[in-house]
């Protein structure tokens, strides 16, 4: 985060902790994401109960 | 910049450091605070809400107060930078931007509330987006650098989680949740200024008009021993309105004299020196151990007797 990323002709280029660090949080990201879908599946199902969806009328 | 060793560190390693400094943001030891009287809240009001939906909305008001945490990280980075108790801190060590503490912050606050917005109902919701303003705003940008009132006031969106819990369950606010709200609200000034006393330098560094640097020791001792006087009583209440047992009352009532105690001892001791530091160590250790206690007790009284153990 503090450490300057090298310029170069091909764009910024991060060093290794860097690249490393972008890895943790693009699976911590991920994580929260599917943790979320998750959450809103389970809120869906108990609010709706479960085969509310398919039963509705049309 | 950052002081932690990272040569060396495995993958696995980075990835738990890394994801401990963001949680570290949302002051996990001020959630456990949240979560656990928000919880008797929830236990204690008369409703039915299906207990997944119930544990959704624990975990909203969680996050919420995770979010009001971060944001005052965010706000506070240049004087948490000054203070012993604070300097460690994600932002100012430099192990997380402002920015993304800033981000995480607005984004868990808007996510937390929709999310209890949509397990329970809006008066839950409501609530919970005036005490992230309450604690981010009202508190943070303004009290607390500008009154020796700050934690004073600012103490009521701490006191608020039983009431967003208990609103959660019935979607209204009573008597018995007021009552809650009231021991935690005179409860911080005693628990607060125990420890500014201890760490009085600190503030004084930061500039924060914390009670002993704006009014001085004995001032902040007097009014210490006031608020303590005033919360003492309060936790019997819910025995007298009928909402708890007297075996609860007679516990509580207990405690509340032990806290007089250990305030009186705050309020008597002579001089600046660590006779003082040593009574408000006391005072402060104890006033988390009585809040604990009373909703605790609170807690297993109303499970008693609803299961008909106690009448």
């Amino acid at each position: 985060m503090s450490e300057v990323a090298a310029v170069s002709e091909n764009g910024i280029q991060l060093n290794e902790q860097q690249k490393r660090r972008q890895r943790a949080r693009s699976i911590a990201i991920a994580l929260i994401l599917a943790a979320v879908a998750v959450l809103f599946y389970v809120i869906t199902v108990i609010k709706l109960g479960p085969g509310a969806a398919v039963e509705r009328p049309l | 910049m950052d002081p932690r060793p990272v040569a060396g560190q495995t993958e696995r390693e980075l990835f738990a450091a890394e994801l401990g400094d963001y949680f570290a943001l949302l002051k996990p030891r001020v959630m456990s605070l949240v979560v656990f009287t928000a919880f008797v809240g929830m236990v204690l009001a008369p409703g039915g809400l299906h207990p997944v939906l119930a544990a959704i909305s624990l975990l909203a008001i969680a996050v919420g107060a995770g979010a009001a945490g971060a944001l005052n990280m965010w706000f506070d980075s240049d004087i948490d930078a000054v203070m012993g108790r604070t300097r460690n801190r994600p932002i100012p060590s430099g192990r997380v931007e402002r920015g993304e503490a800033a981000f995480i912050g607005v984004f868990l606050s808007v996510a937390s509330v929709l999310v209890l917005y949509l397990v329970s109902n809006w008066v839950a919701a409501a609530l919970l987006a005036f005490t992230i303003f309450f604690y981010a705003v009202i508190y943070t940008m303004w009290l607390k650098r500008w009154t020796a009132q700050n934690i004073v006031i600012g103490g009521a969106s701490g006191a608020l989680p039983p009431v967003i819990g208990w609103a959660a369950m019935t979607g209204s606010v009573e008597l018995l949740p007021v009552v809650l709200f009231l021991i935690i609200f005179l409860w911080t000034p005693p628990h607060s200024w125990a420890l500014a006393l201890i760490r009085s330098g600190d503030y004084d560094r930061a500039g924060v008009p914390m009670m002993p640097v704006a009014a001085g020791h004995k001032s902040t001792r007097r009014q210490m021993f006031a608020y303590s006087v005033l919360l003492a009583p309060l936790p019997v209440v819910p025995t007298l309105i009928g909402s708890a047992s007297i075996y609860y009352g007679v516990f509580a009532a207990v405690l509340g004299l032990v806290f007089l105690e250990r305030a009186w001892r705050v309020f008597v001791v002579e001089g600046e020196d660590y006779r003082e530091r040593e009574a408000a160590r006391s005072l402060f250790a104890y006033s988390i151990l009585y809040l604990a206690l009373v909703f605790g007790a609170l807690l297993v009284d109303t499970l008693l007797v609803r299961l008909g153990i106690v009448g």
